[in-house]
């Protein structure tokens, strides 16, 4: 079974925050929805986990119980300890005594929160705080986990053992659903959902987005704007022809995903 | 003068730690310099030094040619992650409430920020947010500006327009340190400085930072179960799509697989920054550990 959204529709007032968005979530897949602040990518999430209705389209979920949910500000009890943290969540999902034990010590192991067993949440750093997050979500063997922005502001070496466990659960048959601000981390996702102002701009597999970025993305070292549709990209420029023909002196480049990310973005600006 | 900051064999420490041990990190006009770490690797204390917020208990710090004094200070520029506006300000206000504690009364508010001169702060999108607190902090026209992960979290158009402005200020003869765990404004900075457990442990261009690093590119029909078996394993594999990359050798990683009857593609890859960022600070992680139980 699959789950997701189909042409989902979501009115804040006069605002739209979200307008046609399809997001499928697979057993055993990672969707990523990739986008900056105020893209939509929360009100996505609460309406997958079922804390939003939507004005329009349909949503599959499984039931309650079988979700994990960690939003993007919080997802633990900061005034308990990590084993209080896990044996709350153990007890709101009445695991039996022998699972209990095995999942909340396989959590411990994988997030590597051995020696931290006694340290109130709220104490732990970020990138501990929010592993010990999704192993929360984790603990009672979700069919369907949710993750908004797990590894925003956390460094890398965090966030290289944030994705080992969200890809733990993939590879153990979970749909995994996550949000990031990162665009390098879409190549994370075998499903990839560039979300910008409530619309999704691109969608499909990393490969399926980088081969469908329209035109000619070039670069240029320059002292000023080699042309209006062009960005910084460190010291040079980067700059996108639409109809494919490049200004003189701008060499073709492979786009990548940031490249991939603007494009679309300039791509959906009005006018255009 | 071209350098505008500088730190030589800088250390401090409080008590026991060492939160910075002999750094050496230069700012120069007209550059911009990524100073990376995992969270406690020092950073912060190497700015709080650079700025003179406090002393290196050794080694010496210079800014603007001359140990940081409260005059030199008026020269730099700071945005905090946290921006360091007032949100039930509007723009206009905060923009007079700086320029007034730079005594730069009746600056006017540039353009880039104008359309929102009469918005509260705290009403704007982020990326409006992160425009007004870089404007403002270039008001008192710094020479040497410190952003702490500048155009994190902002949509793609907003970012590139944030960059359109870190680039001009430098071109303007500014000097600017970013601090970031955003690899991809790391890859925007002229210059990377890596710092772990207080020492930096690699600096240069992003190009020489990953040259000479690779990481095991691995195709096969179920990568789930490869990722599985080598996550079991001990192995440090990330699943991409419908590929794993490892950063160990790869000779071990076909033969694992092999024995599993998984059969796969190995490929060896250049890494990409985040790679060989975790793998620089990984490996110096475990080089304390080698060294504190000798």
């Amino acid at each position: 079974m699959s789950w997701g959204l189909r042409d989902v529709r979501v009115r804040r007032g006069q605002h739209v925050a979200l307008d046609a968005v399809t997001v499928s979530v697979d057993p055993s897949r990672i969707t990523v929805v990739v986008g900056g602040d105020g893209a939509g990518k929360s009100t996505c999430f609460q309406v997958l986990v079922g804390l939003l209705q939507p004005d329009a389209g349909t949503v599959d979920r499984p039931a309650k119980e079988r979700i994990g949910y960690v939003p993007a500000t919080a997802g633990l009890y900061a005034d308990l300890t990590v084993a209080e943290n896990l044996d709350f969540i153990a007890d709101a999902y009445r695991l039996p005594a022998s699972e209990r034990r095995r999942k909340a010590g396989e959590i411990i192991e994988r997030t590597g929160l051995a020696g931290a067993r006694h340290r109130l949440g709220g104490k732990l750093s970020g990138g501990m705080q929010r592993k010990l997050a999704v192993g929360l979500a984790l603990l009672h063997s979700p069919e369907l986990l949710v993750l908004d922005e797990p590894t925003t502001g956390v460094d890398p070496v965090s966030r290289a053992e944030l994705w080992r466990l969200i890809s733990g659960a993939a590879a153990g048959g979970t749909a995994v659903a996550v949000t990031t601000t990162y665009v390098n981390e879409a190549a994370r996702g075998s499903s990839v959902i560039l979300l910008e102002a409530g619309h999704v701009l691109a969608s499909g597999s990393p490969e399926e987005i980088l081969r469908g970025v329209p035109g000619t993305v070039g670069t240029a070292r320059a002292a000023g704007r080699p042309s209006p549709l062009s960005w910084r990209r460190g010291a040079s420029w980067r700059v996108w022809a639409p109809a494919g023909r490049l200004p003189d002196g701008v060499q073709p480049v492979q786009p990548d995903f940031d490249d991939a990310v603007v494009v679309a973005a300039l791509a959906s600006e009005p006018g255009r | 003068m071209d350098v505008l900051a500088e730190a030589r064999g800088a250390s401090r420490r409080f008590g026991a730690v060492t939160a910075v041990s002999a750094a050496d990190l230069v700012v120069r006009r007209g550059e911009v310099v990524g100073l990376l770490g995992a969270n406690g690797a020092g950073k912060t204390t190497l700015i709080r030094l650079l700025l003179g917020l406090m002393r290196p208990s050794a080694g010496a710090v210079l800014l603007f040619g001359a140990p940081p004094s409260i005059s030199a200070r008026r020269l730099v520029g700071y945005v905090p992650q946290t921006l360091g506006l007032f949100a039930g300000l509007t723009v206009a206000e905060n923009w007079a409430f700086t320029s007034a504690a730079f005594r730069n009364p009746g600056a006017r508010v540039p353009e880039a920020i104008a359309a929102w001169k009469n918005q509260l702060v705290g009403g704007l999108p982020l990326g409006a947010q992160r425009q007004v607190a870089f404007a403002v902090a270039l008001s008192h026209r710094p020479e040497f500006l410190i952003l702490d992960e500048p155009t994190s979290g902002v949509g793609p158009l907003g970012r590139a327009r944030l960059w359109d402005g870190i680039r001009h200020a430098a071109g303007e003869a500014a000097g600017v340190l970013v601090t970031t765990h955003n690899m991809e404004e790391a890859e925007q900075c002229d210059r990377l400085v890596v710092m772990a457990e207080g020492r930096v442990v690699a600096t240069g261009t992003a190009d020489e930072i990953t040259a000479g690093r690779t990481v095991a590119e691995v195709r096969c029909g179920d990568a789930n179960r490869a990722f599985a078996l080598l996550d079991a394993g001990g192995v440090p594999v990330q699943l991409h799509g419908s590929d794993l990359r490892i950063g160990a050798a790869a000779a071990t990683v076909a033969e694992l697989l092999s024995r599993a009857g998984i059969e796969a593609a190995v490929e060896i890859v250049p890494a990409t920054l985040e790679e060989a960022f975790v793998e620089i600070v990984s490996a110096q992680a475990l080089g304390n550990m080698a060294g504190d139980t000798a």
